[in-house]
């Protein structure tokens, strides 16, 4: 199984500073969630995991170092599922799907048996078989969330990163999104390495969450670690409650009334 | 949610974009369609069966006797065949470099001549007519020659200028740069040619396009370029899927996507610059025919390149055609024809590709 460990990683877009100095680990089959404020440089991390933009630092996946490796090396590691996938119009999704071969085949070539048998077997373990031939711009918002990570999972790669995958779905469909994740890391031995906004899901799931704010790793730990209400009420300025449940922290947003100030 | 309760017996039937027998089987009756009405028809009106048994004759052991005589011999091989060939060989370079242009910058409208190439073979053109180095025929004839330099050197500016455009990103960059070139190029011959009234007219019918000149000469100038040009494009057909999920994404899947865009835009560029050297500029057919395959046959570039090969090339010899019979003795600019017949029939197809959906 495939680990990823990022030692020193910094990213500027120009003259703004947008990760200075980020140590991460994920150990070969665990599951790492970024968590952070908007800005914070989560999805900046993701981009800098899947060598989808310079940075300084060092980042291993599998000890190939990513940033001297091509895109088809990285791609047969690290498949990525988008926050906000481009969706071609008029492409059906077995097409869509297929893509993820792209890494798989050569130059010039058209994919062969293998990779129609590897997207199929991509839709069918997303019970979204039934997709195949509708086009990916019909699709509702959590049927486009499946057909893309199956694309992710056609990719065959053993690490896979998800940048906030829950954020356009209803609570039902983001714990049906988050439990397909994890049976599938078990299921296929995949490393997770994935962004989330909403904090008690994230602690749910993640073996371990890293906390970024304005590009530098704040806390990392166990859920019950980072998820204090002091760390959520210092770098998201947010007014919480954290309750402790067997689930993990449930992190509560608290309304100050108009009496109160 | 949404799953099916049936995958396992659907599962083993999912085929990916690919062409259908027949689709392929429609578009070489096109291409034999308007071949053959190009051999037939014009001025000198030959027979059907005639003209098919004078080709099979050619055949190698075949040997049949068409009937035809010795000037309907001549007008089938030396003046009609070459001018078919040629219609087919620039329709379907034009058309598929114009899908090729479309997948690669995600732009539906891109066309063989957005980086300059047009304006570039325009000037090649008119500065060897009007320095009456040639007279546009013949294969060793300076125009096409000049026309054929002219586009390479545009496509080369735009290239380097492109590749300044600093913080824009490089598709935007290179199209912008593409604009500017094109319109410098086209300022300069125009200053050319109003330079020296006695060659207008001539520049006039290059800029507008033709294929009155055809001979075996310039098939053999254009064949090679375009044979080539048109399998590179077509063996990156999948990759310009892949192309069709934004640079970043295709990246994440594996794509070296610049080099994707280098390959696929030397190739278009280099094939619409040796057919616009024998038939002058040719406007509008590498937008709408790529277009109509696309509204008709589907949106995978696996589907639309090829089809784009035979339509392109069927099509041009129609509208070539047209140009030739509609205001008999005198010819049409095929550009003309081919912008007064396209645009409406274009108009037809988006109106009902729009309603079927």
């Amino acid at each position: 199984m495939t680990g990823i460990v990022c030692r020193g990683v910094e990213v500027a877009f120009g003259p703004v500073e947008v990760l200075r100095g980020v140590d991460l680990e994920v150990a070969p089959g665990g599951w790492v969630t970024v968590v952070g404020p908007n800005g914070a440089g989560k999805s900046t991390l993701l981009r800098a995991v899947a060598g989808l933009l310079a940075a300084r630092g060092e980042v291993l996946v599998d000890d190939l170092r990513v940033e001297a490796a091509t895109r088809r090396q990285v791609a047969r590691l690290v498949a990525v599922v988008p926050q906000e996938p481009v969706i071609p119009p008029g492409m059906r999704v077995i097409d869509y799907v297929l893509l993820g071969r792209t890494a798989h085949v050569g130059f010039f070539a058209a994919e062969g048996d293998a990779d129609v048998a590897a997207a199929t077997a991509a839709l069918v373990d997303l019970d979204a078989g039934g997709l195949a031939d509708r086009t990916v711009d019909t699709l509702s918002g959590g049927e486009r969330q499946r057909v893309v990570v199956a694309r992710a999972l056609a990719q065959e790669s053993p690490v896979l990163l998800l940048d906030e995958p829950t954020t356009a779905l209803d609570v039902g469909h983001q714990q049906d999104m988050l439990e397909l994740v994890d049976r599938l890391r078990t299921d296929r031995g995949l490393t997770v390495l994935a962004t989330m906004h909403d904090l008690t899901l994230a602690g749910q799931y993640a073996d371990r969450l890293v906390m970024l704010d304005a590009g530098r790793v704040a806390a990392s730990g166990t859920a019950a670690e980072v998820l204090t209400g002091e760390a959520v009420a210092r770098h998201y300025g947010a007014r919480v409650r954290v309750i402790d449940d067997p689930s993990g922290p449930i992190v509560v947003p608290m309304r100050t009334g108009p009496d109160d100030t | 949610m949404t799953a099916t309760t049936h995958e396992p017996e659907r599962a083993g039937r999912f085929r990916p974009a690919g062409l259908r027998p027949w689709w392929v089987a429609t578009g070489i009756g096109a291409v034999v369609v308007a071949g053959l009405a190009g051999l037939v028809l014009g001025p000198a009106s030959l027979g059907v069966g005639d003209v098919l048994t004078e080709l099979a004759d050619r055949l190698p052991f075949v040997d049949t006797e068409s009937g035809l005589g010795e000037r309907q011999r001549a007008i089938v091989w030396e003046i009609r065949l070459p001018r078919v060939v040629l219609g087919l060989l620039v329709g379907a370079m034009l058309a598929t470099a114009g899908g090729a242009y479309q997948g690669v910058f995600r732009n539906p409208l891109a066309d063989p001549y957005l980086l300059g190439v047009a304006a570039g073979a325009g000037f090649g053109a008119t500065v060897a007519i009007v320095a009456g180095l040639g007279d546009g025929t013949g294969v060793f004839d300076a125009v096409p020659m000049a026309a054929f330099a002219g586009a390479l050197l545009a496509v080369t500016l735009t290239y380097l200028v492109g590749a300044t455009g600093g913080r824009l990103d490089p598709v935007t960059s290179l199209v912008l740069a593409g604009v500017a070139v094109a319109s410098f190029f086209t300022a300069v011959q125009t200053f050319v040619q109003q330079r020296d009234s006695e060659t207008i007219r001539q520049v006039y019918f290059f800029v507008l396009g033709q294929l009155r000149t055809a001979g075996w000469a310039e098939v053999g100038l254009v064949a090679p370029y375009t044979g080539v040009c048109l399998l590179v494009i077509l063996a990156l057909r999948r990759r310009m899927d892949a192309l069709g999920v934004g640079d970043e994404e295709a990246g994440s899947l594996g794509l070296d996507v610049r080099r994707v865009r280098l390959v696929a835009v030397l190739a278009a560029s280099l094939g619409t610059a040796a057919a616009v050297a024998v038939s002058g500029l040719i406007g509008f057919v590498g937008i709408i025919v790529p277009h109509t395959i696309r509204l008709l046959f589907g949106a995978s570039y696996r589907v639309i390149l090829p089809l784009t090969v035979l339509f392109g090339g069927a099509f041009l010899v129609a509208a070539d055609l047209v140009a030739r019979l509609a205001l008999e003795p005198a010819e049409i600019p095929i550009g003309v024809v081919t912008a007064f017949l396209g645009a409406p029939f274009f108009v037809l197809v988006l109106r009902t590709a729009r309603r079927s959906r």
